[in-house]
């Protein structure tokens, strides 16, 4: 992501300059204006800075606000390990395991299906393709990246899930599989745009002493580009993540919507973001089902926040290991 | 760059002037008739095919009226009208005790009107040879206590149980009057659906579900039931004769689930509101309900 946006910052950067360097030498009016402007640049950044801290600030009162009281009715423990989700009965029970286990079940398994292929394909358009082609096929994988999710739930209701019915011989197609094979589609884009700008920084000379050292193509790749180009290919497994435990549309339609906790990818399953789409207009506000699911989204806005932190911290640990 | 400005600019006044445009030919359009207004209908996932056909022919007879009807289950529905975000509510279950308590406790009076009613079907895949079932192996079934399709006189293969999900004023329906077999001898109201039912977030998509899968169950109204599907027909007590589903077995009370499409207004309807469920109610109105596959009000 840092590459990503780095690089596009200094094309950005350089026409700027050009620009400056072309005008005149500005007279004391215009500089006064310009320092003008420039203030004026400065306090806006700076609120829109603030905006988006208010904003976040926001959504966790709101989170917190709303979802707290629930605990007052299921205590925690019973929340997050009580299998029975039956929110519309009398008396109401509200056992959240089976989402959380449907969440992680599909994340990993799409985490697992997308990252070998992702990074082979960035590998491939790095350091393989003809320069020209990659050129061609990377915008085109990026494209993928904006496909509409509810496409893709209707790519993995009408197509997808007879294939994996027939392939595993289960009873429906509707499953945690299906879905986290779309969701390994939709994640894929992502991690073969930021990891293909990963690979694309590593310095030539790193690869020009491993070919001088006698080393094949395929060697330089796994051995010198991959492991310098770490940190940003970790970077795109955890945007891909990010994505996949986030993605709700196309889980909602293809993952099932069992409320069993699920033993097998093959289980149908519902996860965490498809609970609270299913569940959040029938919720009056206020009451006990809408405090349960924000108490859904709690949790998975800690799952999240705690996703970004491992990655951060592997981040750090990558570039004090290159700073040596 | 103060060219690129200026080309800006331009393309922006252009689209101003489109929209300002836009804006009042809308404004200048008049029309006789007196009636004018919006109005909000959401609710029912099964009732909304049904209100898109009167809204239409409504809008059609009153051009300055405008409805807009949407379907996102009638648990949804009713949640809106207690927040006061519709005008109507359009549900395929009554009102519970508990959803009366929240409206009141909110200052809102909701205002029942029944419009049609809708038999539901239960359906299976046109390969299934199970053709008939007792209202207790449906409960059984939906209660994950059978799961082979070979106990109720099928094949040797495992059931595939698909319900609506929370959303939906047919899964609570279906929940009362078949999994708790409500009015009957064997009523258990602690029954729930097994933790292996699949919830669906759209009856299209069980509908086609079972069209495509030779093992699944799925509930539907009469409305969304085609040729793809076969209807089961349905014993009340083991001693009942099996009824298939169909807009006379309804009238006649023969078949065992059916329910009431209803209408709540916050209060008793009045202007346009009124003007259009006195037509939904109306003869013409009533004889929509039966082309969109669901079933008149006695007359």
């Amino acid at each position: 992501m840092c590459h990503w946006l780095n690089r596009s910052n200094k094309e950005g950067l350089a026409t700027l300059q050009e620009q400056v360097t072309a005008a005149t030498v500005p007279t004391t009016g215009l500089r006064r204006r310009l320092r003008l402007g420039e203030r004026f640049i400065e306090v806006w950044i700076f609120l829109s800075g603030l905006l988006a801290i208010v904003v976040l600030l926001g959504i966790i009162a709101i989170l917190l606000k709303e979802g707290l009281p629930i605990f007052a009715h299921t205590p925690p423990w019973k929340f997050l390990f009580g299998a029975k989700w039956y929110p519309i009965s009398d008396p109401p029970t509200f056992g959240i395991a089976p989402f959380v286990v449907s969440t992680l079940m599909v994340t990993l398994v799409s985490t697992v299906i997308a990252v070998p292929i992702g990074v082979a394909c960035a590998a491939y358009l790095s350091e393989v393709a003809h320069r020209k082609l990659a050129e061609t096929v990377k915008p085109i994988i990026e494209i993928l990246a904006g496909f509409p999710s509810v496409m893709m739930g209707f790519i993995g209701l009408a197509l997808l899930s007879p294939l994996v019915q027939s392939a595993f011989n289960l009873n429906t197609g509707l499953c945690g599989l299906t879905a986290a094979i779309m969701l390994s589609l939709m994640s894929l884009p992502i991690i073969v745009s930021v990891s293909e700008d990963a690979l694309h920084v590593v310095p030539k000379e790193f690869k020009e002493a491993s070919y001088a050292l006698g080393a094949t193509k395929w060697e330089t790749i796994w051995h010198v580009c991959i492991p310098s180009a770490l940190s940003g290919i970790a970077a795109a497994i955890m945007l891909g993540i990010g994505r996949a435990i986030g993605e709700t549309m196309t889980v909602l339609m293809v993952a099932g919507g069992a409320l069993a906790v699920p033993v097998s990818p093959t289980d149908p399953m519902t996860t965490m973001t498809a609970a609270i789409a299913s569940g959040i207009g029938n919720a009056v506000r206020g009451g006990l089902q809408y405090q349960a699911l924000f108490a859904v989204g709690l949790i998975l806005f800690i799952l999240t926040l705690a996703v970004n932190i491992i990655a951060e911290r592997v981040l750090e640990r990558q570039k004090r290991k290159f700073a040596r | 760059m103060s060219k690129s400005i200026t080309k800006w600019s331009a393309s922006l006044i252009l689209v101003l002037m489109l929209v300002l445009a836009g804006c009042s030919s809308n404004s200048s359009y008049t029309d006789d008739s007196a009636l004018s207004g919006s109005i909000k209908i959401i609710g029912s996932n099964t009732v909304t095919p049904l209100s898109s056909i009167w809204a239409e022919n409504f809008m059609k007879a009153n051009p300055r009226v405008s409805i807009a009807v949407s379907g996102p289950g009638s648990g949804v529905g009713i949640a809106a009208l207690i927040d006061g975000t519709t005008d109507i509510c359009q549900s395929s279950r009554l009102i519970t005790a508990k959803e009366m308590e929240q409206a009141k406790a909110k200052g809102v009076n909701p205002y029942e009107i029944q419009v049609a009613s809708d038999a539901l079907a239960v359906i299976v895949n046109l390969a299934n040879p199970v053709s008939e079932l007792t209202i207790e192996q449906l409960s059984a079934i939906y209660t994950g206590k059978i799961t082979n399709w070979k106990e109720v006189g099928g094949k040797d293969a495992p059931i595939v149980v698909m319900s609506r999900d929370t959303n939906s004023g047919t899964h609570a329906f279906f929940k009362e009057h078949v999994v708790q077999m409500y009015g009957l001898p064997t009523a258990d109201k602690t029954l729930e659906y097994g933790k292996d039912v699949l919830f669906l977030p759209s009856t299209e998509a069980g509908v086609s579900q079972v069209a495509a899968n030779p093992n699944a169950i799925f509930y539907a109204g009469l409305g969304y039931v085609n040729d793809k599907v076969k209807t089961i027909a349905v014993r009340k007590t083991a001693g009942d004769p099996a009824v298939k589903p169909s807009v006379d077995t309804a009238l006649d009370g023969t078949y065992p689930i059916s329910r009431p499409l209803v209408y709540y207004t916050n209060g008793a309807p009045a202007g346009v509101i009124k003007a259009y469920i006195d037509y939904c109610l109306s003869k013409e109105g009533q004889k929509v309900v039966l082309e969109a596959g669901f079933v008149p009000l006695a007359k």
